[in-house]
């Protein structure tokens, strides 16, 4: 069983009830413009119509930070803004900044503790995992195959997303696919942060203290033999009827010496799929002997 | 990581469309700091004309805007990717990716980062045709090939088609539905230029790998066709 990614130590802050932690918008400074409610990957923000202030839907909301990092940042003056507003109401006129502004600099992020933190984990691309070390909802799967050998010959390496595009995922739903992948007998990447969090990787549990939290996505990763494809991705098809998060598959697997690759492919489009978009690892990790210095020498060059 | 693979849309959606990543093996200290090899690789994309350049800590060529002075709101804000800056800001090892929107500038790229012998692992994300068109072009084999299936649930010609296709470019899911849709709908309305709502759209990718020329075919495409 994999250790936990993440520590329970400090998990409460007594000082704050769940509500009051997370992402924030300062009601001060927001002038309820509406840029923000589109902006949300989840759609987790409204304008109250009592409030007329932007407001965040706590259980919606999966910390993911799109709004505080990727909205641009004016610093106009708040009541100047709401004047304006009113103003122009009035002549039937908006006030209209750029879509992706927030004219105030409303937002303000919040120290998240357990088990809410593991929403930010999964969800803002830039928290590295404390499981993986690296950035990212998964690991590196084939990307580094040319290195790592995780996925050899004969063998396949599938990565099953969930909550893209746009409807997030509970991990109570991802359960539910880990526990029938369990059933069927798979091993789960050891240094997924999915995986990090079962209780037990040979059943599929994942920790009950955490099964009511939302992420924008997260991935299970496993491998199998080549023979065991089709029987894995019935199995997801299966489950995905039954949970309403999104499923995304994507299967990894070895080229032949010539870099053909005529065994997985035969059978995915057997099961129906048109194989449209794939990553290719084009093996150049191996550095050749002939020109180990080059990366060194070009580089100061450039910097000279 | 999926966060090039997938992205909706057909086979044909993705002629122009070719991300480049370069990304060290973790754990693999033996190998050195693979930092200068990564700055290095930003640098050779830039003799091919990328569409979009950036790391996965720092973002890609256009980045969201800071004011610090209310009176910058009445100024212009830029469009275009900034380059330079990613390359100045890349100071750690992580995941970094070209993106090109030519065929024969990313076939040339590929081929070039061959011969530089960078040590890193170079994956092409794109559609499977092209990626084999830009091994043999380079002389390369395959080393591992990963498929996406897509969306299960999802066909090709979903009414919010154009919107999906604007959003999962960024597979971290950082731009949402409703600004794309929004950003499709802001252009019909000739309320903004595609320029400057590919921008905006553009600023929520948190890792470089948004394709602007492919954004702007999808926008172009939208504004005259009815769902």
């Amino acid at each position: 069983m994999p250790a936990a990614a993440f520590s329970d130590k400090d998990a409460v802050n007594p000082l704050k009830s769940p509500d009051e932690i997370g992402m924030k918008i300062n009601p001060e400074k927001c002038v309820a413009c509406g840029n923000c409610t589109y902006v949300c990957p989840m759609g987790a923000i409204y304008i109250d119509p009592v409030r007329f202030k932007a407001t965040i839907n706590a259980d919606a909301c999966v910390e993911c930070y799109a709004c505080y990092n990727g909205l641009s940042r004016e610093v106009l003056p708040p009541r100047t803004v709401r004047a304006t507003r009113r103003a122009m109401a009035k002549l039937l006129m908006r006030f209209e900044p750029d879509p992706d502004i927030c004219p105030t600099s409303a937002f303000e992020p919040d120290e998240l503790s357990w088990p809410r933190v593991v929403r930010r984990a999964f969800s803002d691309p830039r928290v590295p995992h404390e499981s993986t070390g690296i950035v990212g909802r998964g690991t590196e799967e084939v990307k580094t195959n040319d290195v790592t050998n995780r996925v050899g010959v004969g063998e396949v390496g599938f990565t099953i997303e969930f909550g893209r595009p746009g409807v997030g995922a509970w991990f109570h739903e991802i359960q539910e696919m880990s526990r029938a992948l369990a059933l069927i007998g798979v091993a789960f990447e050891k240094k997924n942060p999915v995986t990090s969090l079962m209780t037990d990787s040979a059943t599929g549990d994942i920790r009950p203290d955490i099964l009511n939290e939302k992420v924008l996505s997260a991935i299970l990763e496993l491998k199998v033999p080549v023979e065991r494809v089709e029987e894995v991705i019935r199995t997801v098809w299966e489950v995905e009827k039954r949970i309403e998060t999104i499923v995304a598959i994507g299967v990894g697997t070895r080229c032949d010496e010539n870099g053909d690759e005529k065994v997985v492919a035969p059978i995915l489009e057997r099961l129906g799929y048109t194989l449209k978009r794939a990553k290719t690892n084009l093996g150049l990790a191996v550095k050749r002997p002939d020109n180990l210095n080059s990366t060194q020498t070009k580089t100061e060059k450039a910097g000279a | 990581m999926t966060n090039t693979l997938h992205r909706f849309g057909s086979a044909e959606s993705f002629v122009d469309d070719y991300v480049i990543i370069a990304i060290p093996a973790k754990g693999a200290k033996d190998r050195g700091d693979p930092l200068p090899a990564l700055r290095r690789f930003l640098e050779i994309a830039l003799e091919y004309n990328p569409v979009n350049i950036g790391d996965a800590m720092h973002g890609g060529a256009t980045r969201p805007t800071r004011h610090t002075n209310p009176i910058e709101h009445f100024g212009e804000r830029p469009t275009k990717p900034d380059f330079e800056t990613v390359i100045e800001g890349a100071d750690a090892p992580t995941t970094f990716s070209a993106v090109f929107d030519k065929r024969e500038n990313a076939e040339k790229f590929v081929a070039r980062i061959k011969d530089e012998n960078l040590g890193l692992s170079v994956n092409i994300s794109s559609s499977i045709n092209n990626a084999l068109d830009c091994c043999q072009k380079a002389g390369l084999t395959r080393h591992s090939v990963g498929y996406s299936l897509g969306f299960e649930g999802i066909p090709d010609n979903d009414p919010n088609r154009h919107a999906l296709m604007l959003s999962t470019m960024c597979g971290h899911g950082m731009i949402s539905h409703a600004f794309a849709r929004k950003a499709i709908d802001f252009v019909r309305e000739n309320r903004r230029t595609p320029d400057e709502v590919i921008a905006g759209l553009s600023r929520f990718c948190s890792c470089g790998i948004f394709n602007p020329s492919r954004a702007r075919r999808i926008i172009e495409d939208a504004r005259k066709k009815n769902f």
